[in-house]
C-alpha cells in the first residue's frame, strides 16, 4: 500500500433516498478505512443527506423501484414509504449499519472532505444553516472538479 | 501457505500479509509489522492491539474500525492518526489477525 501517487476518490452524490445515500457515504467510508483520499460532492437531491433537519428522515422509495418487488400502484399507497423505510433502518440496525448522521460524522473524522453544491442550494434556497456542520464548504461544479483532479469519479 | 520470518519468529501469512494464526503473535511480531507500515507503536496503539485481540477471540473474526471506536476508547479521529494509511486493515493486520470482513 505504498504507491507514489496516493489514490483518491471523489463521489458525488445527488440522490436523497434512504437507499441511495448509503451507496455513497459507505464507499466513501470504505476509502478512508483503507487509507485513499476522499471527497463527496452532494449535489440536487443529495442535499438532503448533508440537510441537518432532513438526514434523518431519509425514505426508501418504494415507487419506480423494480427491485422492491412491489407493483407501482401498491408502493404508492399512503404509508408504504414509510413501512418500507421502518423496515430497513431495522435491517440495518441489525447488521450494525450506522445512521446517516452517524456516517457522516465518522466520514468526517476519517478525514473525508465534504462539498455542497452552490447552485442546488440556491435552487432549493439553503443556507449553509442548513446544512449539517462536517460540510467544508459550498462549491460550484467547477470548483469541485479542481479540487477533484486525479481522482476516481463515481456518480451516485 | 507462504511463511515469512518476521522479527525472528516464522510465521504463516495469506496472500495479503495477514497472519493466519493468531496464537503465533506476539509482541515483536507486532512491533515489526508496524514498523513496515512506517507506524511507531504507542500506547493509544498497543490499546487498540489488545482490544483486537480480545475482540476477536470472543467473535472470531477482527473487529471494525467502528466497533473498535465504539469499544476500545479510541476515537474515530484518533484512529486515523494512530494508522494514518487507513486503520480499516492495519490495526488488524498488526494484532496478527486476519483481514476484517466488515466495511464500516
Amino acid at each position: 500500500m505504498s504507491e507514489e501517487t496516493p489514490r483518491k476518490v471523489a463521489i458525488i452524490c445527488s440522490k436523497g433516498t434512504l437507499d441511495m445515500a448509503y451507496p455513497g457515504l459507505i464507499m466513501a467510508n470504505a476509502a478512508r478505512l483503507i487509507g485513499i483520499d476522499c471527497m463527496l460532492f452532494f449535489t440536487f437531491w443529495g442535499l438532503d443527506i448533508i440537510n441537518k433537519n432532513k438526514m434523518d428522515k431519509l425514505q426508501v422509495a418504494t415507487v419506480g423501484n423494480p427491485s422492491m418487488g412491489m407493483p407501482t400502484f401498491l408502493g404508492g399507497i399512503p404509508g408504504m414509504g414509510a413501512m418500507a423505510t421502518s423496515m430497513m433502518k431495522k435491517e440495518m440496525e441489525k447488521i450494525e449499519i450506522p445512521t446517516v448522521r452517524e456516517m457522516i460524522e465518522i466520514l468526517d473524522a476519517s478525514g473525508a472532505d465534504l462539498y455542497a453544491c452552490k447552485m442546488a442550494m440556491d435552487m432549493f434556497k439553503l443556507t449553509t444553516d442548513d446544512l449539517v456542520p462536517e460540510v467544508k464548504e459550498v462549491l460550484t461544479a467547477t470548483d469541485f472538479w479542481e479540487k477533484a483532479e486525479g481522482a476516481q469519479v463515481v456518480f451516485v | 501457505m507462504p511463511t515469512e520470518t518476521i522479527a525472528g519468529h516464522t510465521v504463516e501469512i495469506d496472500s495479503d500479509g495477514f497472519m493466519t494464526d493468531a496464537a503465533a503473535w506476539n509482541k515483536e511480531i507486532a512491533t515489526e509489522l508496524a514498523k513496515r507500515s512506517g507506524l511507531q507503536l504507542t500506547d493509544k496503539h498497543w490499546q487498540v492491539i489488545e482490544y483486537c485481540r480480545k475482540d476477536a477471540q470472543e467473535k472470531g473474526e477482527a473487529p471494525g474500525v467502528r466497533r473498535i471506536t465504539q469499544n476500545a476508547g479510541v476515537s474515530m479521529r484518533e484512529m486515523y492518526q494512530l494508522f494514518p494509511k487507513g486503520p480499516g486493515k492495519l490495526a488488524a493486520l498488526i494484532s496478527g489477525l486476519a483481514k476484517p470482513k466488515g466495511c464500516i
